[in-house]
């Protein structure tokens, strides 16, 4: 089958942001970018199937600037055949990223989309589920096991009472979880392999889609601050202290 | 003028305590009307929503595919319900359930999402987090459109029980489909243990803890403390515990009056699910470790020392 996997260049997981003084937004000069964690565990997933003979191609998708590129280059390495760049300058929300996303499947007509359950920068966990409303297809959010049988695939999701399992017909939309897979460590060979694997590049406008109403981001602050702690000696003195508080 | 919708979250007939954060959530909007929408197959969810105070009216719709809550079963019916009576807020708690349904009900409709509301600034300016917390952004949503949102449940109290509002049975015009099927649930066993995402006290363990035989002793202390029981990542990661018990940026964000962790680093991700805590006690062998930068108290030993002289001092 076709597999279309989708990511995300975010701000790297070990990165700690720092918000702009003024409350604009947060600083991103000079900040390490990667591919989104989520979704390196989706291309995880596509190429697997692809080592495993469910999958004949694996296309990466991303929507961003320029220098998404490398991400690309990154799901190239991974594994996937060839990649799409959606080449914006402008920030992408959600429902717009998931008509995009529609469209590309309504040309490519994969069996799956693949992608992060959320991006670690904006942290709306929304793109999977849009993308899979607006092709009203099946969607199965948080995957933490897949198997694919025929025209039907078997998700285990984590979910907050434990795990559940669902079935869906294919094609269908599947977003990953952090324990479907541990993503492999990307080899210089394939790195290099990856610069010769094509790339279509085109415009948000090219894909003739009409852009959703913006949710309008008037300020960014810092988070509230907790009154500085205290390192106490013994237990003696925390079960003291955590009496005083009346938490015991 | 607003009249919210709240959607319902009900698991295996029963409501779930999110339902009445988001009540607390949707007070806050100075609403004209408060409706909850239940989807079931049967059960009483529909009459404990009707006592949650502040609720306006309990639209019920009982039928047999909502015997587990699928999106894509659950999506066209929230979407008709919220057409059929033209509420300007469709409301869905920030829980896998609401994650998974909100977003398909936000695209049916035509409409961006806001996720995780952590404050009301007024009917469509909003408080929420980005970057695991470690940044908040006011969001302004267009004030002609429905918005969808979903609430983050640690940031409302529970509404109060002592409402008795009417119960009115719906029949929706909504196709379903049948391309999605629940196959099994797995809960991993009843435990008489407070629920995490609402306890007051929460002990939790990371990798520091070692093994899952070793989590006993994490298990006995919350037991002795009527706490409720947490995990790190790599704590689940390694087979200590399920799914269900991770906190953090990806697993469960809570609010507990007591949180108090052992072999737990500190890492954002984790700390981006404590960060509303009222106090935060952390147990590390390495007082390096960043977790006591946030720690209310922080004791620097080896947690297989220090549990059970706790739990002697505390008797
Ligand atoms: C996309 C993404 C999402 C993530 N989401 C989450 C999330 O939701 N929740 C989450 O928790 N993590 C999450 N993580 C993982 C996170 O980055 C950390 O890896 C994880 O929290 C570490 O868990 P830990 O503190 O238990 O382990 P470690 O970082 O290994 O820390 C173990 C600690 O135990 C201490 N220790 C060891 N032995 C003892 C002893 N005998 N007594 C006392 N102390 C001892 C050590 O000093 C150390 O500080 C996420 C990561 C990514 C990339």
């Amino acid at each position: 089958m076709k597999v279309m996997v989708s990511v995300k260049r975010v701000v790297d997981y070990n990165v700690r942001i720092q918000v702009k003084g003024d409350g604009s937004g947060v600083n991103l000069d000079g900040v390490k970018m990667s591919m989104n964690p989520f979704d390196e565990i989706a291309m995880e997933q596509a190429v697997q199937m692809k080592d495993a003979g469910t999958a004949e191609e694996v296309i990466a998708v991303t929507i961003g600037p320029a220098k998404a590129e490398e991400q690309l280059r990154s799901a190239l390495a991974f594994g996937a055949d060839r990649a799409i760049h959606v080449k914006t300058d402008e920030e992408i929300q959600p429902l717009t990223a998931a008509r995009i996303l529609a469209k590309l499947f309504e040309k490519e007509q994969p069996k799956v989309l693949l992608t992060g359950k959320q991006a670690i920068d904006d942290d709306a966990n929304q793109t999977g589920q849009m993308t899979a409303a607006l092709l009203d297809l099946p969607q199965a959010t948080f995957a933490s096991a897949i198997e694919f049988d025929g025209d039907k695939a078997k998700v285990t999701r984590e979910v907050d009472s434990g795990l559940e399992t669902i079935e869906v017909d294919l094609p269908a939309v599947i977003t990953t979880d952090l324990r479907l897979n541990e993503p492999r460590y990307l080899k210089l060979p394939d790195i290099m392999k990856a610069k010769k694997k094509p790339i279509d590049a085109m415009s948000v406008e090219d894909l003739g889609i009409e852009e959703a109403v913006k949710l309008n981001v008037t300020k960014t602050a810092p988070p509230p601050e907790r009154e500085p702690g205290v390192m106490v000696e013994d237990v003696n003195e925390l079960v003291s202290k955590m009496k005083d508080k009346g938490l015991v | 003028m607003s009249k919210v919708l709240i959607v319902a979250d009900v698991f295996e007939g029963e409501l779930q305590g999110s339902t009445a954060r988001a009540v607390t959530c949707a007070q806050d909007l100075s609403p004209d009307s408060v409706d909850v929408l239940v989807l079931s197959a049967s059960g009483s969810a529909a009459e404990a929503a009707a006592k949650i105070e502040g609720v306006t009216k309990v639209l019920s719709v009982e039928r047999a595919e909502n015997e587990h809550p699928l999106a894509a079963t659950f999506a066209p019916q929230v979407v008709a319900a919220a057409k059929q009576n033209d509420y300007t807020h469709v409301l869905g708690p920030n829980t896998t359930f609401g994650k998974d349904l909100m977003p398909r009900v936000a695209a049916l409709l035509g409409v961006g999402m806001i996720t995780d509301i952590m404050a009301v600034n007024g009917p469509h300016e909003f408080e929420r987090p980005i970057y695991a917390g470690n940044a908040v952004v006011t969001v302004e949503a267009p004030g002609d459109q429905v918005l969808v949102a979903s609430v983050r449940c640690a940031s409302f109290d529970a509404a109060a029980d002592g409402g008795s509002a009417e119960v009115e049975a719906l029949s929706l015009d909504a196709e379903l489909p049948s391309h999605t099927r629940f196959v099994s649930a797995d809960t991993g066993g009843s435990s008489d243990r407070p629920d995490l995402a609402s306890a007051g006290k929460v002990i939790s363990g990371g990798r520091g803890v070692g093994s899952k035989e070793n989590f006993d002793i994490i298990f006995s202390l919350a037991d002795k403390m009527g706490a409720a029981v947490g995990a790190s990542r790599a704590a689940v990661d390694s087979g200590f515990v399920p799914n269900d018990m991770q906190v953090g940026q990806t697993g469960k964000i809570i609010a507990p009056e007591l949180y108090m962790c052992f072999g737990i680093s500190g890492a954002i991700q984790h700390l981006a699910g404590i960060k509303d805590a009222g106090t935060i006690i952390a147990i590390n062998k390495d007082e390096e470790a960043p977790i006591f930068e946030v720690a209310d108290y922080g004791l620097v030993g080896d947690l297989f020392k220090v549990i059970p002289e706790l739990e002697e001092a505390l008797g």
